[in-house]
């Protein structure tokens, strides 16, 4: 099984750069979650792997072979395209067979593997239909069926679950996980969707403008976020960011902001001190944040609840810290009085400081 | 409830002024045609003073040998045009169907002959194919072969080959547009699922521009079978009859021959065998169709 590997890949439309150097490796057998904002190049990254854009600079290596000149059928890959891409004349098994037949596979080969292909993804009864013929999620799954009938050695996904309703995205991302522990293949997947990435994925490549922000493992990203924009990217509901300054005090240092004052502990302190900012800001989710009458003054907020989202077990509250926009999860029994004031602890381990300037973490 | 019909009348009532003149612009002339075709009628007559004769033009002109070699000369020139356009024409789409520089100007070059009157384009290839002093023949000559006879004997292919040139055109544009609005994505899959380019075009393309190609094919057809000018300027229609098309045939039953109503009869010949056509090939299409839907409905009466 080949490793792929992008070196310093750019590409540009005319005068336009979408991708500005993408370095990124992945080893071998390994699931790669590319995500970031639309239009970041997610696409475009796929496609120039898969051969279907010609690559403007940069390299790309799969086993250590340069392979950008190479044709899509000379790098071994399947690929679940963004639009389905699927083939109208066709019906759904010969949409999935194709690649089998123009390899002349014997027929009962292929006939057995469309059978258990269809069977897992729900598609049996509709073999026999066209595309058109067709919902929305249900040519979804036939671009995904017309991947996995194929056995390549690199599997490229682009949103395969975008358009499947909440029950169906659940199952089949279990079957891509399972999928994923079965068969070992190197799968390159680009999703919007958080849980997908971190359920799936080995290692997260999060993009925003044509530049990679950061890779790592799901847990790296989530925890130790190199920047702002990784860190409001990650997390649902998404990070609280809130402008303070740094004040040092009795021997601790402190931030302090419109209507909260933090003490930092230890390490955070450290880094701090050596970063030598005065001007931050501070992140934390909302799962740091916990409801707490009783907190002591120097690691807790005061906040004024504004909107409150029933969301089931949980309600995401909004709420305001000095005019600022804060957003917490709590229980659903804990009655939710709009207008008042509520004392919300930190974890101190939650804490994240940015650069003001920079945006990148200290 | 009154109201109701009212409100499903109207689309119709401002259809109606619409539909009037098209069933009378349309159906006039065709009754007319078919009504003269069982007169017995020269052209120095009103249709009123003529006489009725029954199916008497029609029969005569089944039996009649110079009426039945102008059909086979017309279907022989039909089919082989329509073939060999139909391949060159997508052909030369299928080639042409991609983003170099220069390629618009090479389309525009392309169909040019389709620009050109049918009149001039019979006048020039006369000329071309002129036994001395012609073009071919002198090419032919400088290059140390003999000349070809071409409005002589070979009189039929020269026809066709004039027609070629002036008419692929036609389908290769049809066919470029049809190519290039085909989806892009699935003719990428089909490279990801390791198609070489002619299996891309084999299993992918062609099938996708079918029903253009259809169309196209049964438009040039009709054109085929009624094709004139060209080979009026060019042969005549002869020698003999070897290019006696049944359009000319026809005009020259009404002028020369002075028969109008055989003359209709065999017009009428014309309109049926095109009908028949094109029924054939819708009927064909829809016969796919339910195949298919048949096929689809005992499938999933399996599950
Ligand atoms: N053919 C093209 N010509 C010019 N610009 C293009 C072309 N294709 C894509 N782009 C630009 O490249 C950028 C990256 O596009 P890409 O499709 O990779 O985005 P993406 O990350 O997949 O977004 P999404 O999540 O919406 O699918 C976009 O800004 C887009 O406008
Ligand atoms: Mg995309």
């Amino acid at each position: 099984m080949p490793t792929i590997r992008l070196d310093n890949l750019v590409k540009r439309y005319g005068a336009v750069e979408v991708l500005h150097g993408i370095d990124l490796s992945m080893e071998e057998n390994e699931f790669t979650v590319l995500v970031g904002p639309s239009g970041c190049g997610k696409s475009t990254t796929l496609r120039m792997i898969a051969g279907l854009e010609t690559v403007s600079d940069g390299e790309i290596y799969i086993n250590d072979k340069p392979v950008s000149h190479l044709e899509p059928k000379e790098r071994d890959l399947a690929m679940v395209f963004q639009d389905y891409a699927l083939y109208p004349h066709m019906n759904v098994a010969k949409n999935m067979s194709f690649a089998l037949r123009l390899e002349r596979r014997p027929k009962a080969e292929i006939d057995q593997k469309v059978r258990e292909v269809a069977e897992v993804l729900g598609l049996t009864p509709y073999l026999h239909r066209k595309p058109g013929e067709l919902s929305g999620g249900q040519r979804q799954r036939v671009a995904m069926g017309r991947a996995l009938t194929r056995d390549s050695a690199t599997f490229l996904f682009d949103e395969p679950l975008s358009n499947l309703d909440a029950k169906l995205r659940g199952q089949m991302r279990a079957e891509l996980a399972l999928m994923r522990q079965r068969v070992h293949k190197n799968m390159i997947y680009v999703t919007h969707d958080q849980i997908e990435a971190m359920t799936l994925a080995d290692r997260i490549v999060v993009m925003h403008g044509g530049y990679i922000q950061q890779q790592g493992t799901p847990e790296e990203l989530f925890k130790r976020p190199v920047n702002k924009f990784v860190a409001g990217f990650l997390g649902t509901p998404p990070m609280n960011f809130l402008d303070a300054d740094i004040v040092e005090r009795d021997g601790t240092v402190w931030v302090t902001g419109k209507g909260f004052e933090l003490a930092l502990d230890g390490e955070h302190a450290d880094a701090v001190r050596a970063h030598r900012a005065k001007q931050i800001t501070v992140g934390i989710r909302p799962s740091d944040l916990s409801f707490d009458p009783d907190a002591a003054n120097e690691n807790s907020f005061e906040l004024r609840v504004i909107v409150s989202e029933y969301i089931g077990a949980q309600s995401v509250l909004m709420c305001d810290c000095g005019g600022q926009q804060v957003v917490v999860e709590l229980k659903s029994e804990t009655p939710i009085p709009l207008g008042e004031t509520l004392r919300f602890s930190v974890n101190p381990a939650g804490v994240h400081l940015f650069d003001k300037e920079s945006e990148n973490a200290i | 409830m009154q109201r109701a019909t009212l409100n499903r009348m109207t689309p119709y009532a401002f259809m109606a002024p619409a539909a009037i003149v098209m069933v009378i612009a349309l159906l006039y002339p065709l009754l007319y045609m078919v009504w003269g075709s069982f007169r017995d009628w020269n052209p120095a007559q009103t249709i009123g003073e003529t006489e009725f004769v029954g199916f008497k033009n029609y029969i005569t002109l089944f039996y009649d040998p110079a009426f039945r070699e102008s059909l086979s000369v017309t279907l022989r020139f039909a089919v082989i045009v329509v073939s060999v356009e139909m391949v060159i024409g997508v052909g030369l789409a299928l080639l042409l169907d991609r983003n170099i520089r220069g390629m618009s100007v090479l389309r525009t070059l392309f169909i040019l002959p389709m620009m050109i009157a049918p009149v001039v384009v019979g006048l020039m290839w006369r000329y071309m194919y002129h036994p001395t002093v012609g073009t071919f023949n002198r090419w032919l000559k400088s290059i140390g072969l003999e000349g070809v006879d071409w409005l002589g004997q070979n009189a039929l292919m020269s026809v066709i080959i004039a027609d070629i040139w002036q008419w692929t055109p036609f389908i290769f544009i049809l066919a470029l547009a049809a190519l290039q609005s085909l989806p892009r994505s699935a003719l990428e899959a089909a490279r990801i699922d390791g198609a070489t380019p002619w299996q891309q075009i084999w299993h992918i393309k062609i099938p996708l521009m079918m029903p253009v190609l259809i169309v196209t094919c049964l438009l040039r057809l009709i054109d085929a079978f009624k094709v004139l000018e060209v080979i009026l300027v060019m042969t005549e229609g002869g020698p003999g009859l070897s290019t006696e098309i049944l359009a000319l045939r026809i005009s020259r039953t009404a002028t020369e021959f002075r028969e109008l109503g055989v003359a209709a009869a065999m017009s009428n010949y014309l309109l049926i065998l095109l009908l028949i056509l094109t029924a054939a090939m819708f009927a064909y299409t829809k016969i796919q169709e339910a195949r298919e839907a048949r096929i689809r409905a005992a499938a999933e009466e399996d599950m």
